[in-house]
C-alpha cells in the first residue's frame, strides 16, 4: 500500500475524473500567489530599462536592490503576518523605536553599542509580543490594536528622545565602543565583481529564504496559513492559534529590529519623527506580492517581489530623470494593477 | 413517554455495558449542563458512548446539540454534571485536550481551512515531521501519500491533493474530516449535523462513512435533526429539546415512527394549527399542519400499541 499508484480506483469516483481534468504545470504556476507581482515586476523592469539606459547598469541595480531591501526586510514579516490574518500599523515607527532604544540607551550610559543593540532586540520583540498579546486577549481587530501602538510609539519616540537626548534627533553614537563592528554587521557593503552591494540586500534574501521555508515546509507554516484562513477551524484541530499569532507579531518585531539597526548604524543617529507612513509601504509590498488582506493566502517571495517593484519604481523615476513627485502615483497604480492581475489570475486558475 | 427509555441506573453505574460488555463507557455524560451568561443552553443531559456504537443526538435548531458536542470536544466547559472518559471524570480546557483523549470532532461549520490544500488540511495540527531541532521540517511527500491513501480507502479518489479543500463538495469535505479523525486514531468521533447541508445521495455517502467508522471500532456521536438519517445508523438515541433531554432510547426499544413523532412534537404542531386557524386565510397551510398533527398522533398511538405488545410478548427479553 506504500505505492499509492497501485491503489484500485474507487468505483464511485472513477467516472468523475474527467470532470477534474489535469492541471498543466503552467496552470499550477499561474495559481501561485506571487504571479501577478512577477508579471508586474517584469513589465516595470522592461519599461524602465527601455526609457533609461542607466537603469540596467550594475551600480544602479545595486542601488535599486538596496532600496528594495529596506522595504523588503519588513515586507517579509508583514507578509507572514498578513497570511496569518493580521495586520500591523505600528511597524514603521517600531523600526525607529528600535533604533532609538539602541542609540539612546548606549549613549546615555556610555555603554558598548552592542548592549544597545541587544536591548533594542528585546524591545522590538517585546512590542511584537504586546501587540499580539493584546490582540488575542481582547479579540479586538488588529487594525485598532496596532493603530493604538502606532500612536503610542510615535509619541514615545519623540518624547523620550527629547527627554534623554535633548533634541528631535538622537545624539551621535559614532564614538562609542562597538560602533564600528556594529556598523560592519548592519550597514556595510559587500563587493561583488566590483559592485558594492549593501549588506541589507543579503539580510533580505536570507530572510525571504527562511520565511519561505518556514511557510512551505514546516508545521509552523501550516499553522500560519490555517490561523489566517480560519482561526476557529485551526483551533478546533489543535493548532496553537494564540501562540502562532503572537509569534507572527514578534517575527515582525525581529524584522523591524534588523532594519532599525541598519538605519542607526548606516549613520550614527536617528530622527525621532521618522518612520510614520512606512507601515503602508510594507503592507503595499505584501499586497502587491499576492497576500490576501483577509489572510490565509500569500507567500514570502511575493512580498519580496512587491518590495522589488517598489524599489524599481522609486529609483527608476530618478534614473529616467522624471520628477519624483510621480512616485506615489506610480506606486498606487502598481498596487491597483498588481492586485487586479492577482485576482484575475487566481480566479482563472481556480476555475480550471 | 411511549417508548421504553434506557434505564440510566444500569447504564451508568460503571457496570458492564449490556451492549458491549466493556466494563466502562468510552465516554459518558451525567447530568451535564451549560449556560452562556444567563442563557441556559443545556441542562441535565445524560448519555453514553461505546466502542463500535453510534449514539445519535437529535433535536431541532437551538436544542443545544452543538453546545453538547462543544463540551465534549473541549471548546466549552460544562457548568454542571460530570463528563467521564474511560471512567475518569474530565473537563477539557482546549480542543487539544480532547484530541489527546482520543475525541475527534467534525464540526457543522467544518473544521477545514478552505484555501489550504487538502493534504495540509488533513494533517493540520498533527503534521508529520522529519529532522531535528530548528531544522525540523514537514515530511511533505509522506503526508501527501497518506492523504491520498486514506481518502482512497474511503472511496474518494483524488487526482490532486494540492487542490484547495474549498473546491471539494460538502460531502467530500465531510469525508476528508472523517478520514482525518479515523486516521489519527480517534476513539470517539463526533459529527455535528454532517448531513444537514447535503443532498440525498451525498447524505447516504456520509451515513456509510459513519457505519465504516463504527465498524472500525470507534464510538460515534452523530448529531442530526433528521430522524430518517439517525434511525438506520444509530444504536442509541438522545432527544434534546430546548436544552433538555426529552428521551434516551436504545434502538431495540423504539421505532422510526416513534422517533419521528417525538421529534416533531405533536403538541406544538397542534398549537400551530390553532394559531393558523385564528389568523384565518391560510387554509392551505392549515390543512397541511392538521394532516401532520393527525400523522403524528397516529404514529404515537401505533408506538403505544407496539410498546404495549412488546412489553407483553415473550419475544421481548
Ligand atoms: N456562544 C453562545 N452564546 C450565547 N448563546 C449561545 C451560544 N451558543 C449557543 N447559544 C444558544 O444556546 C442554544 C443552543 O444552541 P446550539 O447548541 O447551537 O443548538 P443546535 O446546535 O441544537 O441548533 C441556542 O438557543 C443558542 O442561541
Ligand atoms: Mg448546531
Amino acid at each position: 500500500m506504500a505505492n499509492t499508484a497501485t491503489l484500485p480506483p474507487a468505483p464511485a469516483s472513477a467516472p468523475g475524473d474527467e470532470r477534474i481534468g489535469r492541471r498543466s504545470p503552467i496552470q499550477k504556476f499561474l495559481g501561485r500567489p506571487e504571479v501577478g507581482a512577477l508579471v508586474g515586476a517584469v513589465v516595470l523592469f522592461i519599461f524602465f530599462a527601455s526609457v533609461s539606459p542607466t537603469f540596467t547598469q550594475p551600480n544602479a541595480l545595486a542601488t535599486i536592490l538596496y532600496g528594495s531591501s529596506t522595504i523588503g526586510i519588513m515586507a517579509v514579516g508583514v507578509s507572514l503576518l498578513m497570511i496569518g490574518g493580521e495586520f500591523d500599523l505600528s511597524t514603521g515607527v517600531a523600526v525607529i523605536s528600535s533604533a532609538l532604544t539602541a542609540s539612546l540607551f548606549s549613549w546615555n550610559f556610555s555603554l558598548n553599542a552592542w548592549v544597545g543593540v541587544v536591548l533594542a532586540l528585546v524591545v522590538s520583540l517585546g512590542i511584537g509580543f504586546v501587540n499580539g498579546w493584546i490582540l488575542v486577549k481582547t479579540k479586538l481587530p488588529s487594525f485598532i490594536v496596532t493603530l493604538a501602538t502606532f500612536l503610542m510609539l510615535t509619541g514615545l519616540n519623540l518624547a523620550l528622545t527629547r527627554l534623554i537626548g535633548g533634541s528631535v534627533s538622537s545624539p551621535s553614537i559614532s564614538k562609542l565602543d562597538g560602533f564600528d563592528s556594529a556598523h560592519a554587521v548592519f550597514a556595510s557593503s559587500i563587493s561583488i565583481g566590483g559592485v558594492e552591494v549593501k549588506i541589507t540586500v543579503f539580510f533580505w534574501i536570507i530572510l525571504v529564504a527562511i520565511a519561505s521555508w518556514v511557510l512551505l515546509r514546516t508545521k509552523v507554516g501550516n499553522w500560519i496559513f490555517a490561523v489566517g484562513g480560519d482561526a476557529n477551524a485551526a483551533r478546533a484541530v489543535g493548532v496553537p492559534v494564540t501562540k502562532t499569532k503572537i509569534g507572527l507579531f514578534m517575527a515582525v518585531g525581529f524584522c523591524g529590529w534588523i532594519l532599525g539597526m541598519h538605519n542607526l548604524f548606516a549613520f550614527d543617529a536617528v530622527q525621532s519623527g521618522e518612520g510614520v507612513g512606512n507601515e503602508f509601504l510594507y503592507i503595499i509590498a505584501a499586497v502587491i506580492g499576492g497576500c490576501l488582506l483577509t489572510g490565509g493566502y500569500g507567500s514570502a517571495v511575493g512580498g519580496a517581489i512587491g518590495a522589488f517593484i517598489f524599489g524599481m519604481a522609486n529609483k527608476g523615476i530618478v534614473y529616467a530623470q522624471w520628477n519624483p513627485d510621480w512616485f506615489k502615483f506610480f506606486l498606487g497604480l502598481m498596487l491597483l494593477l498588481a492586485t487586479i492581475v492577482n485576482l484575475i489570475v487566481k480566479r482563472r486558475a481556480e476555475l480550471k | 413517554m411511549n417508548a421504553k427509555q434506557i434505564d440510566q441506573q444500569t447504564l451508568l453505574k460503571d457496570e458492564k455495558d449490556p451492549l458491549t460488555h466493556t466494563p466502562v463507557h468510552l465516554l459518558s455524560l451525567e447530568g451535564v449542563g451549560k449556560h452562556y451568561g444567563n442563557i441556559i443552553a443545556l441542562r441535565d443531559v445524560t448519555m453514553a458512548v461505546d466502542n463500535g456504537r453510534v449514539t445519535c443526538v437529535l433535536g431541532d435548531n437551538g436544542a443545544g446539540k452543538s453546545t453538547l458536542i462543544k463540551i465534549i470536544a473541549g471548546l466549552h466547559q460544562h457548568d454542571e454534571g460530570v463528563l467521564h472518559v474511560m471512567g475518569d471524570a474530565r473537563k477539557f480546557n482546549s480542543p487539544r485536550d480532547a484530541l489527546d483523549a482520543g475525541i475527534a470532532t467534525v464540526y457543522q461549520d467544518l473544521a477545514v481551512v478552505p484555501l489550504m490544500p487538502i493534504w495540509r488540511n488533513f494533517f493540520l495540527g498533527s503534521e508529520l515531521t522529519t529532522g531535528w531541532g530548528p531544522f525540523k521540517s514537514m515530511d511533505v511527500q509522506k503526508m501527501k501519500d497518506i492523504t491520498l491513501k486514506e481518502l482512497a480507502q474511503m472511496g474518494i479518489d483524488l487526482r490532486d491533493v494540492e487542490q484547495p479543500i474549498g473546491q471539494l463538495s460538502g460531502g467530500e469535505r465531510q469525508c476528508v474530516a472523517i478520514a482525518r479523525a479515523v486516521y489519527f486514531g480517534a476513539k470517539v468521533l463526533i459529527l455535528d449535523e454532517p448531513t444537514a447541508a447535503l443532498g440525498v445521495k451525498q447524505s447516504g455517502v456520509v451515513l456509510r462513512y459513519i457505519l465504516q467508522a463504527r465498524d472500525r471500532g470507534l464510538g460515534v456521536i452523530f448529531i442530526t435533526h433528521n430522524p430518517h438519517h439517525a434511525f438506520p445508523v444509530g444504536d442509541r438515541f438522545l432527544l434534546l429539546k430546548r436544552g433538555k433531554s426529552i428521551g434516551y432510547y436504545d434502538k431495540k426499544d423504539i421505532t422510526l415512527d416513534e422517533l419521528t413523532a417525538q421529534m416533531a412534537g405533536g403538541a406544538e404542531l397542534a398549537e400551530l394549527a390553532h394559531e393558523l386557524e385564528q389568523l384565518g386565510g391560510h387554509t392551505e397551510a392549515l390543512k397541511e399542519v392538521q394532516a401532520e398533527v393527525a400523522g403524528v398522533a397516529e404514529a404515537a398511538d401505533v408506538a403505544d400499541v407496539a410498546d404495549a405488545s412488546r412489553e407483553n410478548s415473550p419475544r421481548h427479553a
